[in-house]
């Protein structure tokens, strides 16, 4: 099924052949293009299989809800949430994961590991750039299809208070862009490691429980003792989740919004630098195994 | 006893295959270790908010952390299914498996057997020492055997859930996203049932029965007695879902067709 699509998309894709230099690009620019069309349709071909995710998401935020409502008791306020600031966050950010999560370490890490990715070296194209744009199409495909139902369910089954201001929304939803981009590179960064070790699968899964306690999806970051939330706030992980978050309960506001939305993007241009320098050192290293 | 040495000699080779990739290995603790950690974290970071979770204070729940590593670290040693759609349907592995002499889900675990995962178990065991020393548990003469049979029933739990999931792989091609998840939910099972609402309960209690793993069991060592009759419970209820999933399994793989080349 997902190899007819391909074929399908790629003959659409590939247009007129043109010998300048102008005409080359705009085809690898369609070529891309075509890349997040084909993942986002071969992810709708198995759609059903998501299905169950929203079931799930939806009990993440459950169990998250019911757990913070035994934790708060009678109390008003804890690390600067109220109760229903508190069911707003949690809803949202395990929706927001619905969004941003990927596997696109566990694909490189298999391209590196079963030798492909040397096919994938010789191609015309960007490595890394076309994961990304895979990575886009999954995204663009679960923001549709897991994070827009399973938030409405969320809103019917828990006491979620949604944004009245129009800046809140739009600077949740640019935010929500930013959390992909940081999230995809932080697993780009994680697969390319398997150039240097071989087998990652340790480091795989530290990163996603590091992502999923230090970004303030399992604990809002001002709950963390002093010490651990200072630190975090110097790490990436918080733009993740915990900043748009922030936006989407209200706790950012107004031109609070543009500083957090500014953190996110200097993360984003730090975050390319290691993946521009693993993507050239692991040209050099390249050797594949087995092949 | 035929299983029993084809066990010592995978684990054997195991260890072989280890020594070639040493840093591997202690990845892999570490990293288990810091799955752990994260989510010991949790808990300390819930009890310097509030001093009781639905009337259970910080000794007991970690105590319950720690019942709860030790099945966890003993089924993920031997019952070990991660990426089995990519790695024996997708690339027709299931093919060589069947026309070996052991039974096909043994072999299956043979093949995956992964002695790091046993670390968490002795953590869990050193949680319970220590929080339990903190509240004064008594240690009576039926401890250590209800910690044998409780763990293993925990186990047919686990191996029981994820094997009926599992055999989904044999219906459907496609990869499924819903492993992992689970990975998520099982989680649950270690926090007091009782503060989330009733669908919640029934659903950690009787569908997935996560809270047979973690809370229930390890009630009986706190001598909570609301919770006796489930903790009572758990070997029976392993044995159900041990038998499903058996079912499912031997049930998919006569459905197997094999994936071509």
């Amino acid at each position: 099924m997902s190899k007819q699509l391909a074929t399908a998309a790629s003959s659409s894709g590939s247009g007129t052949p043109g010998g300048s230099r102008e005409n080359g690009r705009r085809l690898l620019l369609g070529a891309y293009f075509d890349f997040i069309r084909i993942r986002f349709l071969t992810m709708l071909a198995y759609r059903v299989n998501y299905y169950s995710g929203i079931l799930i998401y939806t009990l993440n935020i459950g169990v998250n809800y019911f757990t913070w409502k035994a934790i708060y008791g009678d109390g008003e306020s804890l690390g600067g949430f109220t109760g229903a600031q508190m069911t707003t966050y949690v809803a949202v950010s395990w929706m927001a994961r619905a969004f941003y999560f990927n596997n696109l370490d566990r694909e490189i890490s298999t391209d590196i590991r079963d030798g492909s990715i040397a096919i994938q070296f010789i191609r015309p194209y960007n490595y890394v750039l076309v994961k990304m744009m895979q990575g886009l199409g999954e995204g663009l495909f679960r923001f549709m299809m897991l994070m827009i139902p399973g938030m409405l369910i969320a809103i019917l089954l828990f006491p979620v208070q949604l944004p009245t201001e129009a800046s809140a929304w739009a600077g949740f939803l640019v935010m929500l862009f930013f959390s992909f981009l940081i999230s995809s590179q932080i697993n780009i960064i994680t697969g390319l490691s398997a150039f240097f070790v071989e087998n990652n699968e340790g480091m795989m899964r530290m990163k996603r429980v590091v992502v999923d306690l230090f970004s303030g999806l399992i604990v809002p970051i001002t709950l963390f003792p002093d010490w651990l939330s200072s630190v975090l706030k110097v790490l990436p992980f918080q733009a993740i989740t915990y900043l748009p978050g922030s936006v989407f309960t209200g706790r950012v506001q107004g031109v609070g919004i543009w500083n957090v939305l500014g953190i996110q993007v200097i993360w984003f241009l730090i975050l390319l630098v290691p993946i521009v320098w693993l993507n050239h050192a692991a040209r050099q290293r390249l050797f594949v195994q087995g092949g | 006893m035929y299983y029993l040495d084809l066990l010592i000699e995978y684990l054997k080779n195991y260890m072989k295959t280890r020594l070639t990739y040493r840093a591997d290995f202690w990845v892999e603790v570490i990293s288990d270790l810091l799955f752990q950690a994260t989510n010991f974290i949790f808990i300390l970071v819930i009890f310097m908010h509030t001093d009781s979770l639905g009337g259970w204070n910080q000794n007991e729940v970690v105590f319950v952390y720690g019942f709860f590593m030790v099945p966890f670290g003993v089924f993920s040693c031997f019952v070990n299914m991660w990426g089995f759609s990519e790695r024996y349907i997708v690339k027709g592995e299931m093919d060589r498996i069947l026309t070996r002499p052991a039974h096909n889900l043994f072999q299956i675990f043979l093949e995956n057997v992964d002695p790091p995962s046993l670390v968490g178990s002795f953590i869990g065991l050193i949680v319970m020492a220590i929080s339990g020393s903190n509240l004064g548990l008594p240690f009576e003469w039926w401890t250590l055997p209800m910690l044998i049979i409780l763990t293993l029933s925990a186990v047919a739990i686990y191996t029981g859930i994820y094997t009926t999931l599992t055999s989904l792989s044999f219906y459907s091609d496609a990869p499924t996203g819903i492993l992992p998840l689970m990975y998520n939910i099982q989680t649950y099972g270690r926090y007091p049932v009782t503060i989330y609402n009733r669908a919640i309960q029934v659903l950690l209690t009787w569908i997935i029965p996560f809270a047979f793993v973690g809370i229930y069991p390890a009630a009986l060592f706190l001598h909570r007695d609301e919770m006796r009759g489930m903790a009572l419970l758990t070997p029976i209820v392993g044995v159900v879902f041990l038998s499903i999933g058996l079912m499912a399994w031997s049930f998919g793989v006569k459905r197997y067709k094999g994936a071509g080349s």
